[in-house]
């Protein structure tokens, strides 16, 4: 008995040691790559550093100039667009995927791989693809829309704001809606044929057994997949970097993009980092909302 | 009456099927269409865009020969092992210490992980370019292999800390009877249960890697020393000329690894991508 106890201490003793130099390689990495940065970027949002030259503290006024600037202001409702307006579209026609790939289908493994390519590929490398789609001259969308009489000239669709706009959302849509399809289709399968069954035998047609049955069982999924897409593409950088660097005359940045020209074009890394802790209270905000809602769902 | 189902599963199911299919893969499609074509057909309103008419090897050969697309394949393929290797070694560790092992802060740590997880690149980069820079780094594989794992041990640790929750306890418990160290249950127990577990973490952070653009935009500003989407981006788009067709061959090549992979993986990939969702 005696000896039992002894050894469990010692057992224990060690793995409160072994749990922490586990942890340990994981950790100082986070420490220096990620802790570091993030408190060196709020004292640099305070001083008003440019590249090659050392700041000084001036308080919270990058913030309060970044309020009187148009620009910034265009950067936050685009960013804003960018995040929200298209989760819906990505929702719904994920979800019409996945409903579609919930049915026996021929070669479903192969299609299921191709379908996710907008998904997997360099965001960078697709938005290149698309970058010539949309290109004043050569845009194969122009040249079909013409020679269906459509239109009469070419669509300059990344030199109008407004298209622009939509066209950047549309690519963004694009990349999610694979994302959104393989997620709600992980949900879907996860549903109890029962439910259905028992539905069906009750007189539920299709639709009301949809409204129903599936929705209320993958709408925790549904709010989860939501929120990530959000927190994600809130972030996002290279999609518009490639397509339209913010142009034109700076009316499609968001953060990223805006932080990234103020920065590195215009060297004022102390009002750059500022822009990127912008973001900061509004990710938060979606990531305890995101925490909460998996914690309710567990 | 089968005719009939047939005809309407066909409408129900098969259209829309191929409606999503070409939207979502034209622009792949596009990219193969136009790196096949010589130039003088790229830039012509004159013939069908939609079907190479004229096929040539011409843009790759010129990818190959002209650029430096070679190194690019080699730094982002190199970054991408070694920045993956270390995620997973990193997150194997840190998923079994929260999984099975009680050590002051434990609780805490769980959370404070996935957080971290939620904190994007955009957030960091300006700091970041300071780092980079007091540790000389810049234009070194180093700056991205080390700061690559910061985005990637967050999902894979809580990944495999899910996964290791899976085995059984008491397979450990008669191991450690049994006067096994934790360490040896970890490699001859834990880690050959949780294979599929850790083929969907390294996938996960493979492609991330693979897919990164803006340290190594930022890091990386010599030539030599892109990664493919940057170099791709950077370096062939010229201000007065756009070689598309050899452009669009790179933009190909370059997702074509991760496809590769993903490809032969799906399974694997799906389940990392839903498991926190559905997990969760």
């Amino acid at each position: 008995m005696n000896s039992v106890s002894i050894q469990s201490e010692k057992f224990l003793d060690r793995e409160s040691s072994l749990g922490v130099l586990l942890m340990l390689p994981g950790l100082i990495l986070l420490a220096v790559f990620l802790a570091y940065p993030f408190f060196l970027g709020i004292w640099l949002s305070l001083t008003d550093t440019r590249i090659g030259m050392p700041g000084e503290f001036i308080g919270l006024w990058n913030y309060v100039d970044l309020l009187e600037d148009e620009i910034f202001h265009q950067t936050a409702l685009n960013t804003m667009v960018y995040a929200l307006v298209t989760v819906p579209f990505k929702a719904v026609m994920g979800l019409g995927l996945a409903l579609i790939l919930n049915n026996q289908i021929r070669f479903s493994n192969p299609i299921r791989a191709f379908i996710m390519l907008p998904w997997i590929v360099p965001t960078a490398l697709s938005s290149l693809g698309w970058f010539m789609i949309f290109d004043p001259v050569f845009s194969p969308i122009s040249w079909l829309m013409i020679e269906m009489g459509f239109i009469d000239s070419n669509i300059n669709f990344l030199g109008d704001q407004l298209i622009a706009v939509t066209a950047i959302c549309w690519v963004n849509i694009w990349r999610g809606i694979p994302f959104f399809g393989i997620s709600i289709l992980a949900g879907l399968q996860a549903v109890p044929p029962e439910l259905h069954e028992q539905a069906a035998i009750d007189g539920a047609n299709k639709f009301q057994r949809f409204i129903n049955v599936t929705l209320p069982q993958i709408k925790g999924l549904l709010m989860i997949t939501s929120l990530l897409s959000i927190i994600w593409t809130f972030a996002d950088f290279q999609l518009i970097y490639v397509l339209t660097k913010g142009g034109p005359a700076n009316q499609t940045h968001i953060f990223g993009t805006y932080a990234y020209q103020i920065g590195l074009f215009g060297t004022e890394i102390g009002m750059a980092a500022a822009i990127t802790l912008y973001m900061f209270p509004i990710l938060a905000f979606f990531s305890i909302i995101l925490l909460r809602y998996m914690r309710k769902t567990a | 009456m089968m005719v009939g189902s047939d005809k309407q599963k066909a409408l129900q199911i098969y259209v829309p099927l191929v409606v999503y299919t070409l939207l979502l893969l034209f622009p792949f499609y596009w990219m193969g269409v136009v790196s096949f074509k010589p130039t003088s057909d790229i830039f012509t309103l004159d013939l069908n865009p939609f079907w190479v008419q004229r096929f040539t090897f011409e843009n790759y050969q010129y990818l190959f020969e002209n650029t430096e697309f070679i190194s690019w394949m080699w730094n982002t393929m190199l970054i991408a092992v070694v920045s993956t290797a270390l995620s997973i070694f990193c997150s194997i560790c840190i998923g079994y210490a929260l999984a099975r092992l009680k050590f002051p802060g434990s609780d805490f740590m769980g959370i404070g992980i996935f957080l971290v997880y939620l904190v994007p690149p955009t957030l960091l980069f300006i700091p970041m370019a300071e780092v980079i820079g007091a540790l000389n780094l810049f234009n070194t594989h180093w700056a991205l292999i080390l700061t690559y794992p910061t985005q990637l041990i967050p999902f894979a640790s809580w990944l495999l800390m899910g996964y290791f929750l899976t085995i059984p306890k008491e397979i450990e418990e008669s191991a450690l009877m049994d006067g096994c160290s934790r360490i040896q249950i970890l490699i001859r127990i834990v880690l050959p249960l949780s294979v599929p577990g850790i083929l969907s973490a390294t996938i996960f952070c493979f492609t991330l890697c693979w897919n990164e653009f803006l340290y190594a935009l930022i890091f990386m500003s010599s030539g030599d020393m892109k990664t493919i989407p940057v170099g791709t981006v950077s370096d062939l788009i010229k201000a007065d000329t756009l070689f598309w067709g050899s452009l669009m061959a790179s933009a190909l090549l370059g997702s074509v690894p991760v496809a590769f992979i993903y490809s032969f993986f799906v399974k694997y990939y799906v389940s990392g991508l839903t498991a926190s969702a559905v997990k969760g």
